[in-house]
Order: structure tokens, then C-alpha cells, then sequence
């Protein structure tokens, strides 16, 4: 019975690790291949990407070889990167200069307005929460649509504030946030009341400490996925020269392959920094929004 | 007197309290609501010259149009398949980690961690596997099967389905795992000496404990669901194959147009099939689990 139950346990085992290298395998395998040289790459990958080779005559392997292992371990992809091509550090730079601003904004006036949805409530709030998380719902099909036509009122179209501004608005941290503040005892807010504190005061010293690891990993979530946007520059920001990275980045395999990891590697790593320092925050803010109810 | 001044308090609180709110409700209203309504005025006329209104018009020529219907048709086929996986997968994982095996926070981890990695960064990794040269036609020609260049066949729906999956597994895990959690253990105990058979506990703690969250995951993943397009689009560019022709490509290219009737129409059609599609669901998980809210 001990026997029979210890192998099954084996066997789920087993089929978990299986899937955990599926789930890594693509991420550890672009930063170990960041660290070849660009002919190991040219090599291993001509035959996928036709204009890995450039110019010059260099060997190509008949089928692809995907290799967790550098033949010989360098940084010539970074140093390339770094000083051949300022392009994508440029890109890498309008990418910070628009999700900064966005993780911050929408994080303090969601703040706020979570505040007062959990201070007062009535009638018209539950309406108007209610009406958030709708808005919250919606698919950037959807809101892509009125955020072109207010940009293009207000002449910011093609501008790194079309999209920063309506990031900084956007629901999402609201309902969260409001989640959170919800669960801090009542007696807490009631107590400091008594003791003459204002509402800015209340704010600041009780509520804004007690959730400090929800303002965290609210704040990682929204990086991550601005991190990650697409959609919107697409539209918002036609212009190539202040495109994000991670639009620009899938242009690369037209010319420049051998660097393409090591730019994608690059890319990765805030948000992989984040979520390794942040990632008990995370889940636990992951796990108290698991409801869209009240 | 003390009246008044009690009043005077109460409207001071008033004041205050909007002070919070007020900034993220300018917002929203001013880069959401306002330009929605609008938009939906320009659904209904006939050019952004004569103002006329045609009522349903804009509707039906986009029901004409051939590109509109196969996008349509194609995010819907899409999500018809992804979300269902993106529910139960996560489910059963979610059941695997609480399984009592080993290293559960390292497996937990890994599961997680393709949520953080931008689409731009994984995207040449993806072409190494996919592609007509590409290693899985490797793999699989050890079996003999013929090459064929995945993105662009009939099993393209199926590709993006697992770079789906791949990305948001993780994230719905964790909201399983914490539901799992907030599962009474006495009302499993209680069963078990009922002698209920696991079927029974399924259907009847389980799933009624659990109906908020797969609302909740149902509904993430099925806006998630339309953000494959950013895998879409840095793979196969704006123009993939037929079957992989989403929304967003189609919203992309009537901005390239500027056509607002099209734009609006669609924006106005899309958000009202969302609106039902997420009431449906409420509806059924009030259904499903009315015993436990409370």
C-alpha cells in the first residue's frame, strides 16, 4: 500500500517536471542562446532564418540545432548590441519611457479612487464600480477604438502620451486595489477617525502601509503586461522611431538574427527581475483577485 | 446649530471623498466614456460630413464584409477552443500541485514564469520550432511525417492555441490553487464518512466552491484569448494566413484606412457581444454556485 501510494506520488512527480521544462524551455533556451557567437547562431539557425548568414561565406547546418549549450560561451551578441546597434537600445528606451510612467500613474490614482470605493458606499458607487469592471473587461478592440479618437482630439496622436494616458486610467488596478482595501479592518479607519485623523491621513498612514504588497504586485502586473504591449503602439504610435521594443524586436530576424537573443534576453530581464523578487507578492495578489464579484 | 453643523460635516466628507475619486473618473470618462458615446453616434450615420442617420446600416455592410466575417469568425473559432483548455488545464495542475509532491514552490514557479516573459523575446524561439525547417518537423520526421510550415497550415489555429495555453496556464493555476484552498476540510471529511463517492464530492463541493473562480478564469481567459494576436502578428507580420486573420488584424487595417464608420460599428458590435457573453456567464455561475455566496 506505502509502496504503491510512494510511486504514484513518483509518477505525478515525474509529469509535473515534464511540464515544468516545457513551460521553461523556451525562455531558458533564449538566454543560454544569447550567449553564443553570432556564427555558432548563423549555424545552428540558417535554416530557419535565411538572412542569418549576412554576407559573408559561413557554414550552415542543413537542419536547425537547437542547443541549450553554447559551443563556447560569449558575450559578442551584448557587445554587438551595445555598440554596433544603438537602435534597439533606443527602442529599449522608449519602452521604459512609456510603461514607467503608465505602472506609476495608474497605480496612485488608482489608489485613490479604490479609497474612496471603499470608504463610502451607495448607490451610485456600486453603479459606477460595476461599471469599471465592465470597462475593465472590455478587449482593446473595443477601447483602442475611443482612445484613437481622444487622441486625435486632444493632438497627441503619434505621441508616447497616447498611450501613456489612457494606460494611467485604466480600471484594472481600481478594481484590484479596491479588493484590497475592502479586507483592512473597519475598526482600524474608525479608530484613527476618533483620534481626529483626516481622510488624507487615514489614507496615507493606515490604508496605503496596509496594503503595501498588493500596491507591489498590482504594480508588477501592470508592468508586465505594458511590458508586453502590442495593440496599442500599433495603432497609438505609428511611428517607427518611438515604437516600444517589443513591437520592434520581431523586425530583427529580417536582417540582424545574431543579435536577436541577446536583444530579447535584454528584454526579458526587468520583468524577470520582477517576478523573482516579487513573486510571493505576486501570487498572493493574483490569488485575492480571484473573483470578479464584489 | 449642531445640526447644521453636522450637515456641513457630512458634505465635507462628501467633498473630500470625490476629491479621491475624481481624478480617475475624469479620466476614465474622458478617454473611455466620451469618445464610447460618440462612437457610437458615428455607428449609426452615414460620413463624418452629412451626419445622416442610417440606423443600422454600418451593421449589416459589416456583416457584408468578407474580411470582418472571417476575423470574426476566426477570434471566435479561437477562443471557442483556448478558453475551455485555459480552464481545465489549470484546473488539473492546480490538482497535481496539491498532490503533496515535492518542490511545489519551485513547480509553481516555473509554471508561473511564462507570464512574464514578453511575447517579442520568445517569438524567435518559437520560429526555430515551427517553422518549415523548424525542429518539431525534425522531431516528428524521425516518425516519418512530411514537413509542412506550421504557421501557415491548417494546424496554424492549433500553434497559436498552445502559445496561448504555454503564456497563461500558470496565472489560471494559481487562481485554482487558492480556490482549492478555501475549501472547507470538514465538509470533504464529513462526505468521505457519508461515503460519498469522488463524483459526487466533485460535482457537489468542488464545483460549488469552486464556480467564482472558473466564472473568474473564464472570463480573464477569454480576453486573454483575444491577445493572441500579439503571438499572431510577431510571427507571421500583418498579413498570416487566412485562418489566423484576427480582429485586431482587422480593426489594424480599417485604421490604416481611417474608415470610422467600419472602426465604430465594429467597436460598438464587439462590446455588446461582450456585455452578453459576460452576463451568460454570470448568470450560469449564480446557477451553479448560489449555495455558497453569502
Amino acid at each position: 500500500m506505502n509502496k504503491k501510494r510512494l510511486f504514484g506520488r513518483g509518477m505525478l512527480t515525474l509529469l509535473a517536471a515534464f511540464f515544468a521544462l516545457v513551460f521553461l524551455l523556451p525562455t531558458v533556451l533564449t538566454l543560454s542562446n544569447s550567449f553564443m557567437t553570432q556564427t555558432e547562431i548563423a549555424a545552428n539557425y540558417g535554416a530557419v532564418f535565411k538572412n542569418a548568414a549576412g554576407s559573408g561565406k559561413t557554414y550552415i547546418s542543413e537542419k536547425v540545432n537547437l542547443k541549450f549549450i553554447p559551443d563556447k560561451v560569449s558575450f559578442s551578441q551584448y557587445a554587438a548590441t551595445l555598440f554596433k546597434s544603438p537602435d534597439y537600445l533606443f527602442k529599449f528606451w522608449n519602452s521604459v519611457r512609456l510603461v514607467v510612467p503608465i505602472v506609476i500613474l495608474q497605480v496612485a490614482i488608482a489608489a485613490l479612487a479604490a479609497y474612496s470605493f471603499t470608504r463610502y458606499r451607495g448607490k451610485m458607487k456600486s453603479f459606477l464600480f460595476f461599471f469599471y469592471v465592465i470597462l475593465m473587461l472590455m478587449p482593446y478592440q473595443v477601447t483602442l477604438v475611443p482612445n484613437y479618437l481622444v487622441s486625435d482630439w486632444l493632438g497627441i496622436l503619434d505621441t508616447r502620451w497616447a498611450i501613456i494616458l489612457p494606460g494611467a486610467f485604466a480600471p484594472f488596478s481600481v478594481f484590484l486595489l479596491t479588493k484590497f482595501m475592502r479586507r483592512i479592518p473597519q475598526s482600524l479607519i474608525e479608530a484613527a477617525k476618533l483620534d481626529g485623523a483626516g481622510e488624507w491621513h487615514i489614507f496615507t498612514r493606515i490604508c496605503l502601509p496596509q496594503c503595501r504588497s498588493a500596491l507591489y504586485s498590482i504594480a508588477i502586473l501592470v508592468f508586465i503586461d505594458y511590458w508586453n504591449m502590442v495593440e496599442q503602439p500599433l495603432i497609438l504610435l505609428p511611428n517607427a522611431e518611438q515604437q516600444p521594443l517589443s513591437v520592434f524586436l520581431s523586425t530583427i530576424n529580417a536582417g540582424e538574427v545574431g543579435l536577436a537573443f541577446a536583444v530579447a534576453t535584454v528584454y526579458m530581464i526587468p520583468s524577470l527581475l520582477l517576478f523573482l523578487h516579487g513573486e510571493e507578492a505576486l501570487v498572493e495578489g493574483i490569488t485575492n483577485a480571484g473573483s470578479v464579484k464584489g | 446649530m449642531k445640526k447644521k453643523r453636522r450637515l456641513n460635516e457630512c458634505r465635507r466628507d462628501r467633498l473630500r471623498d470625490l476629491a479621491f475619486l475624481s481624478p480617475s473618473v475624469l479620466g476614465v470618462a474622458v478617454f473611455f466614456i466620451a469618445p464610447f458615446f460618440v462612437i457610437v453616434y458615428y455607428s449609426l450615420i452615414n460620413n463624418p460630413i452629412q451626419h445622416e442617420f442610417v440606423l443600422f446600416r454600418n451593421f449589416s455592410a459589416l456583416f457584408r464584409n468578407s474580411a470582418f466575417v472571417t476575423a470574426a469568425k476566426n477570434t471566435a473559432g479561437l477562443s471557442l477552443v483556448a478558453v475551455p483548455l485555459a480552464v481545465v488545464l489549470p484546473f488539473l495542475l492546480a490538482q497535481l500541485l496539491e498532490c503533496r509532491i515535492p518542490l511545489k514552490s519551485q513547480f509553481r514557479t516555473f509554471f508561473l514564469s511564462p507570464m512574464m516573459v514578453p511575447v517579442a523575446s520568445v517569438v524567435l524561439i518559437w520560429q526555430v520550432i515551427f517553422s518549415h525547417n523548424g525542429s518539431l518537423n525534425d522531431l516528428l520526421g524521425l516518425f516519418g511525417a512530411g514537413k509542412i510550415d506550421w504557421l501557415k497550415s491548417q494546424y496554424a489555429q492549433l500553434v497559436v492555441v498552445t502559445l496561448f495555453l504555454w503564456k497563461n496556464l500558470g496565472y489560471n493555476m494559481i487562481l485554482f490553487m487558492a480556490a482549492l484552498n478555501n475549501i472547507p476540510g470538514e465538509l470533504i471529511e464529513v462526505a468521505d464518512i457519508d461515503g460519498a463517492t469522488p463524483w459526487f464530492k466533485f460535482r457537489n463541493i468542488t464545483l460549488r466552491y469552486l464556480s467564482p473562480t472558473i466564472l473568474f478564469v473564464t472570463i480573464l481567459s477569454l480576453i486573454n484569448s483575444f491577445k493572441v494576436f500579439r503571438e499572431v502578428y510577431l510571427l507571421t507580420g500583418e498579413y498570416p494566413v487566412e485562418s489566423l486573420y484576427m480582429l485586431q488584424h482587422f480593426m489594424n487595417n480599417t485604421f490604416a484606412s481611417l474608415d470610422y464608420q467600419k472602426l465604430s460599428a465594429a467597436a460598438v458590435l464587439m462590446a455588446l457581444v461582450m456585455v452578453v457573453i459576460i452576463a451568460l456567464l454570470f448568470v450560469l455561475e449564480d446557477k451553479l454556485g448560489k449555495d455558497v455566496e453569502g
